[in-house]
């Protein structure tokens, strides 16, 4: 599984850089940048926590 | 004919939810102050359902058909910022702010926030006992903590926290809420122009230079926003300091926890922030018949989603009542959720962090000097907390 991310929706709420620094980032404009999309094994429903956590539902998981 | 409950209901204890709202189903209808029925929703997940859909349910202050919480929201709808917009009239204003918010830009002012919250315990300790910690503490940080972020001068805190105060409160009337927010208005809009003349290095003049400037906001909107700004910047952080002082202090083993190990201040913050639902409850209005929890709600409806007790639904929150620093749950929603959760959340947490594990070590003998019982208890329909804090040590 890889993370989606979609700038577009990103309100930099900025929750995604709290739960995994070494998976997010936050552009000079304040959205959200993926710094390692890949989801190891066994790790999605982790991933699928932090990725619900998103207030504007930016991010997703894709096969 | 049986009325309906009311919505705010007066908190017993500052950091338990009402008792009253324990009445109420997980979506129902209740009474605002003004006799309106609107429906309450409780639960988390139907309190994200709503949060998530600004398609469905409006966050437009200005519109007739949003409900006023209490008398101070009448008034609100004369102060048009993001907050009371819906997308993509929202999406352009928030997207100007966000750049000064982010984790990095939040974490880099932790420094001065320490030597601020150093300085604050080294004023109150050279005092000595008995120490006001809503004023010698919970307040001046967040409060100064802002002002340099967005340029305003602190020199003018007594006048602009007593009229976000003012505007803050559940008890304040119409006619308090008015004219505070007149008075907040034109002390920002002679600031604003003051800086048209002589730029500072505040986030007010990076709009000033990169919005009004170009024509991306006129001067008006910006004074909106900057009140925004303001006073929700240091209101809810300091009535959150404050709380969170006496919710540790009644939770002694918590706080034996939180000192044994240090490690654990972000999540205890985050568990304070869950617990004591500093906003005790956000208001939209369906643009749209919909349907919520079996409930067919109807366009023009008002909604009031009630955070105090989102966090404590045991569906969401294991024990949801118990108070644990080790918890490690962020998915509460006393920053709202969806596209309007706060966007200085980060800054607050910040501010919360170092303000409260700073004291607590700095003062290990720290107690309330009051009785928790006859702690004067903020009003409902307004921000949260209480209106002082005694303490020794």
């Amino acid at each position: 599984m890889r993370i989606s991310a979609d700038q577009g929706r990103c309100l930099g709420a900025g929750q995604c850089v709290l739960s995994a620094p070494d998976r997010f980032d936050q552009s000079e404009l304040g959205l959200v940048e993926v710094l390692d999309p890949e989801v190891p094994e066994g790790d999605e429903k982790r991933f699928r926590d932090i990725l619900d956590l998103c207030p504007s539902q930016a991010l997703s998981l894709e096969a | 004919m049986t009325l309906l409950p009311e919505y705010p209901q007066a908190r017993g204890c500052p950091f338990q939810p009402a008792s009253g709202y324990a009445d109420y189903e997980p979506v129902s209808k209740v009474r605002l102050y003004n006799g309106r029925e609107v429906w309450a929703v409780t639960g988390h997940a139907e309190a994200r359902q709503v949060l998530l859909d600004p398609g469905t349910y409006s966050s437009d202050r200005v519109h007739p058909h949003y409900p006023a919480l209490a008398p101070r929201f009448e008034s609100a709808r004369k102060v048009r910022n993001f907050i009371g917009m819906d997308p993509p009239e929202h999406t352009v204003q928030r997207r100007m702010l966000l750049s000064s918010f982010t984790v990095k830009k939040t974490n880099a002012l932790r420094p001065r926030i320490q030597t601020l919250v150093d300085g604050l315990i080294d004023e109150i300790e050279a005092k000595g006992p008995v120490a006001d910690l809503v004023p010698d503490f919970a307040l001046p940080v967040p409060s100064i903590v802002i002002c340099e972020l967005l340029g305003v001068p602190y020199a003018d805190h007594a006048f602009f926290e007593h009229q976000s105060r003012r505007v803050v409160t559940g008890s304040t009337t119409l006619e308090e809420s008015a004219d505070a927010f007149a008075q907040l208005k034109a002390y920002l809009d002679d600031l604003i122009q003051r800086k048209q003349r002589e730029p500072g290095d505040g986030l007010l003049d990076t709009l000033i230079a990169e919005q009004v400037g170009t024509g991306g906001l006129t001067r008006a909107e910006l004074v909106d926003i900057a009140l925004l700004l303001l006073v929700a910047g240091h209101e809810t952080t300091a009535s959150a300091i404050a709380l969170g002082v006496v919710t540790l202090l009644e939770h002694p083993d918590q706080l034996a926890a939180l000192r044994s190990d240090p490690r654990l201040l972000p999540t205890a913050v985050e568990e304070l922030l869950r617990f004591m639902a500093i906003a005790d409850g956000i208001a939209r209005f369906a643009t749209a018949d919909a349907d919520l929890a079996g409930h067919r709600v109807r366009a023009g409806d008002g909604v009031v989603v009630v955070i105090a007790t989102a966090n404590r639904d045991g569906e969401a929150f294991p024990s949801p009542a118990a108070f644990a620093v080790d918890r490690g749950a962020r998915h509460h929603v006393s920053f709202g959720h969806g596209v309007h959760q706060c966007i200085g959340q980060n800054l607050a947490r910040a501010e919360m962090e170092i303000a409260l594990g700073t004291l607590f070590r700095r003062l290990p003998g720290l107690r309330l000097a009051r009785d928790l019982a006859d702690l004067p208890i903020k009003e409902a329909g307004g921000v949260q907390g209480v209106w002082e804090l005694p303490v020794t040590w």
